[in-house]
């Protein structure tokens, strides 16, 4: 079991003429088997934090630390790693954008993410197998192994690849970046139900971050965080959802304004 | 449809024009000669040369003289003859005429010519053409040619140093099949400006790979010529450019019978500073070519910066009875986002430009038949890849 710790996380962008800061001081930790809900309202940085975990270059960590720690003691520097060896190191970025890469087939991606992650080749029957039943799963068209990563899959479609890509490489720790947006109420449930067979086991650990609650009806947290400027601003039980739900982040994004 | 044109008549004063200062406004008006004095010396911004660096052919476009001929040998085997003929050879003009003056300065210098003739169905021949070497200039003809409804596979495989100035006839009887791989792997310094002049006979079928990967500079005019209903021709090119190398394809389909069909799809990476490809795809539909199908494609796959690809396919279409006929180009760039969503999943930077990069030319790499050739290719990319080191 392991834990992800976020600490006093600032990071910044480059702009026109020099730099701006988007995170400003983000305290974050989750255990495996936890889910923890990010919801915020747009601008707010949330999408900012998820690449700043997943190591994307455009996002710069000006301060603070990111480590993966497990029970037997072992901490890991994430922020010293490069992108893929964060991944190969257990962590994860479900998309909101995922990206078409042309040339690739989705097989042949597939296969080789399974083999940097696990070290190893997967043994190609069984592989077959695996990737048909995830397939499956995920209500996804067998034809798509063929077609090339992402290039002019739906919204929807996007979507469904990046949860069977986080069916197969079955990470420590799991960010899911919008995953619910642009879904229809049916892949919704499809995709939110692939997510909950990757939480069965209660040894990974889900960031989730939404912009709606609707997700959550599908995905129950143990906590729930509201993002606004940059940072954490409270934190509670599923219940903060609902009351998201019925009076919205106004409170949230007018506490930031007179902070400000 | 390929009479000698010597000099330039009265009639074609107009022609000529696409090889002064104005550009042509149509491949069928296109001028072609077997005498490189019916040529001007091209300055660099005519139509056809506007893509070239001038300076880097080391004076071919100018050249009358060659020192040399390039070294040529062919394998044997049952069905195969291999000929030195000289250039009055009847045979010799019977797959095209040149179109630019280096065509021309090759085809009127040469003393004799390698002449391929493929019978029956031999096993695959491989004919190795290699270069004068370094600082010599050598002019050289080739022309392989199948035998009515022969089945025949051809490699022809440029390799070594120097500089080269060469027409390839291309001469595919009625009902018979080649396959014809071509490959450039030259040495840094090499430059080749070569002339491919292909004829389809009625019912006969050409399946064709030209694949760059050597060489500072090599600039391939090919033109293909149905001479009778029924043709199929399909090409297909692969070219890797690194650093400063410049790798040019110009391409002529002239479907002048009915019922042909061509496929032309041609790939190519870049990476590196100063790296270039050009690639220019004519397609022209004449009156008579009635039920013409055909498709061209050219994809470019740009790795990193200071890389350029030019791309400019053409179409022109003299009847409206045909199938098909289509034409695209793309030119993509491995950017910071593929490259971190590979990476995202655990893949090392290196194996994702790989993968990239294979997945890319994989559709081409699959036509070629000959494992053992297509081993070498996959090698050779596999190299051209680790030169990047980035």
């Amino acid at each position: 079991m392991s834990t992800l710790e976020i600490k006093d996380l600032h990071v910044s962008i480059a702009v026109d003429g020099g730099t701006k800061e988007i995170l400003t001081g983000v305290d974050l930790t989750i255990r495996a088997g936890e889910t923890h809900a990010i919801m915020g309202p747009n601008g707010s940085g949330k999408s900012t934090l998820a690449y700043a975990i997943a190591g994307h270059p455009k996002y710069e960590v000006t301060s603070g630390s990111i480590t993966l720690a497990s029970d037997d003691g072992g901490r890991v520097d994430v922020l010293s790693m490069t992108v893929d060896e964060r991944a190969r190191a257990g962590l994860f970025l479900a998309m909101q954008y995922p990206v078409e890469v042309p040339g690739v087939s989705t097989a042949n991606f597939l296969r080789s993410a399974a083999t940097a992650v696990r070290g190893e080749a997967p043994k190609l029957r069984t592989w077959v197998k695996e990737v048909k039943g995830a397939m499956s799963d995920l209500d996804i068209d067998p034809a798509f192994v063929d077609r090339n990563v992402n290039e002019g899959f739906s919204g929807g479609e996007k979507k469904r690849q990046e949860v069977l890509q986080l069916a197969l490489l079955r990470p420590k720790f799991a960010v899911l970046d919008e995953t619910d947006s642009g879904l229809d109420v049916d892949a919704l449930r499809v995709v939110s139900e692939g997510v909950n067979r990757y939480r069965a086991g209660g040894e990974t650990g889900v960031l989730l971050i939404t912009h709606y609650t609707r997700i959550l009806q599908h995905i129950t947290p143990d906590r729930v965080h509201v993002f606004a400027g940059g940072k954490v601003v409270e934190s509670g039980g599923p219940e903060l959802a609902d009351e998201l739900e019925r009076s919205g982040y106004e409170r949230f994004t007018k506490v930031e304004a007179a902070v400000g | 449809m390929t009479a000698e044109v010597t000099g330039l008549a009265p009639e074609l004063a107009g022609a000529k024009e696409g090889q002064g200062s104005k550009p042509l406004t149509s491949a069928s008006e296109r001028f072609t000669s077997y005498d490189v004095e019916a040529f001007e010396v091209p300055s660099g911004r005519e139509e056809n040369w506007r893509f070239t660096p001038q300076r880097r052919l080391r004076g071919l476009h100018q050249t009358t003289t060659f020192d040399a001929a390039p070294t040529v040998s062919v394998t044997e085997t049952a069905g195969v003859t291999v000929e030195i003929v000289a250039r009055d050879d009847s045979r010799i003009g019977e797959g095209g005429v040149p179109a630019d003056r280096v065509a021309a300065a090759a085809w009127s210098a040469f003393t004799t010519a390698t002449l391929v003739t493929l019978d029956g169905s031999p096993d695959p021949v491989t004919v190795r053409v290699t270069g004068p070497g370094e600082g010599v200039v050598a002019a050289g003809h080739l022309q392989i040619r199948t035998t009515p409804n022969a089945q025949a596979t051809v490699v022809v495989e440029h390799s070594g140093s120097g500089t080269l100035a060469d027409n390839l006839e291309v001469v595919v009887a009625d009902g018979s099949t080649l396959h014809l791989v071509v490959t450039e792997e030259w040495a840094d310094d090499a430059v080749h400006a070569g002339a491919h002049h292909i004829c389809v006979g009625r019912d006969a079928t050409l399946r064709g790979v030209a694949v760059q990967l050597g060489g500072d500079l090599v600039r391939i005019v090919s033109t293909v010529d149905y001479r009778g209903p029924g043709g199929d021709a399909e090409l297909l090119g692969l070219g890797y450019a690194d650093a400063k190398q410049h790798l040019e394809q110009r391409l002529l389909v002239d479907h002048g019978f009915p019922n042909c069909t061509s496929n032309v799809l041609y790939k190519n990476a870049l990476q590196g500073d100063g790296a270039h490809t050009v690639w220019i795809g004519d397609v022209l539909i004449r009156a008579a070519a009635e039920n013409t199908e055909t498709f061209e494609f050219n994809r470019n796959l740009v790795l990193t910066t200071g890389a350029r690809a030019d791309s400019v396919p053409n179409l022109e279409i003299e009847t409206g009875e045909i199938v098909s006929a289509g034409h695209a180009s793309a030119t993509g760039r491995f950017d910071d986002e593929q490259l971190f969503y590979l990476q995202s999943r655990g893949i090392p930077e290196d194996a994702a430009r790989r993968l990239v990069v294979r997945g890319f030319f994989g559709e081409i790499l699959s036509k070629i038949t000959l494992p053992e050739l297509r081993e070498r290719l996959e090698a050779a990319i596999e190299a051209e890849l680790a030169v990047t080191g980035v």
